[in-house]
């Protein structure tokens, strides 16, 4: 099927979240609000003719101070049996930053949508172990998000495992053989 | 060099005399511990991320790094240097020093690579900017990855340092 005839098709049967259909060289994008997230997918995902059986990737985006909402989870669905993808951005604002995991429908979300957590900050209700996944467990902030401090140096947000390596070094120089 | 006869001290490198006759070679102790020592580099392997296959390639047969004594233990306690080998990242850190801790003396460390050496072009949260901010290194070999001959020549340089050292094997270092 045709990426636009796919999302006229999506537009057609929930009208009430599908924001926008954007379209760019041949792959179109549709732009929904996060309500019913959950539908949208089980119906993407159980349609025989459209049948997106493989969730290519998730991710999230922050469009800090560009435009509001400031987040976006962003998916990418394939259908290996028709050869067909779509990309679906979901919008999510920043005071109410959670969204339905889609953990149920496509098992792989899963560690997705830990990343996603770890990097912005956006709470996924319904997965099943949502905790930080590329970070230390007790890393406090989310480094992917626009505000945070882009250099090594982050100073008084410095991880306490790093700075306790440290002072562990400089107690320890005293035994080195210079 | 002049052998003046069977019963002659013959210097054959700085600080090592032979008398030919009597088979007998007269040296300091630290030359001879040090040479033992260079000979025999058994080093830790710490391959974190790209470096550690061209570690592993230095380590194979075409640049074969067994013919200079260097076997690679998978042990900090059995292992003499440490060759750091890849970006280090702060969630890292405590196990290297950690393992570099477990390591009995003499020991060296070897930063391998520039984001060992010194974060690279990664100077992001996550990144320490190179080793020397926890651990005392002793040789830096830079490259993105170095080459398996730069690898080796820090190496040697390693060698070449702790034939510099005086009792350092002993208790009275």
């Amino acid at each position: 099927m045709e990426p636009q005839t796919i999302a006229e098709q999506l537009k057609d049967k929930y009208p009430a979240e599908v924001r926008e259909i954007k379209e760019f060289r041949g792959q179109c994008s549709v732009i929904v609000a996060k309500g019913g997230i959950k539908e949208l997918m089980r119906y993407l995902h159980d349609t025989p003719e459209l049948y997106f059986d493989y969730l290519t990737d998730l991710c999230g985006v922050d469009y800090f101070e560009k435009k509001e909402p400031r987040f976006e989870v962003v998916y990418h669905l394939y259908s290996i049996r028709h050869k067909h993808m779509l990309r679906l951005r979901a919008e999510v604002s920043e005071e109410e930053c959670s969204i339905d995991s889609v953990t149920d429908i496509w098992t792989g979300a899963e560690w997705h949508e830990r990343e996603c957590f770890d990097m912005f900050g956006i709470t996924f209700t319904g997965n099943p172990d949502l905790r930080r996944v590329l970070m230390p467990e007790d890393w406090e902030g989310h480094p992917l998000r626009k505000d945070y401090p882009l250099k090594s140096d982050l100073g008084d947000m410095e991880w306490q495992g790093y700075l306790d390596v440290l002072k562990t070094a400089e107690n320890n120089r005293q035994y080195e053989v210079r | 060099m002049v052998i003046e006869g069977p019963t002659g001290l013959v210097e054959v490198e700085e600080g090592v005399h032979i008398i030919p006759g009597a088979n007998t070679i007269i040296t300091s102790i630290d030359k001879v511990a040090n040479w033992a020592r260079t000979s025999a580099i058994w080093p830790m392997t710490f391959g974190l991320a790209c470096c550690a296959i061209e570690m592993m390639t230095t380590g194979s047969s075409h640049y074969d790094l067994d013919r200079f004594g260097i076997i690679f233990r998978g042990s900090p306690r059995q292992a003499d240097c440490i060759i750091i080998a890849g970006t280090i990242t702060k969630k890292m850190a405590p196990i290297i020093r950690r393992v570099y801790d477990q390591m009995p003396e003499p020991r060296y460390v070897i930063a391998m690579g520039s984001c060992a050496c010194s974060g690279n072009i990664y100077d992001t949260y996550s990144t320490v900017q190179g080793a020397d901010k926890f651990l005392p290194v002793d040789v830096f070999i830079p490259g993105c990855p170095p080459r398996p001959e730069a690898l080796m020549d820090g190496l040697i340089k390693l060698q070449e340092k702790m034939k510099q050292e005086s009792f350092r094997w002993s208790m009275w270092r």
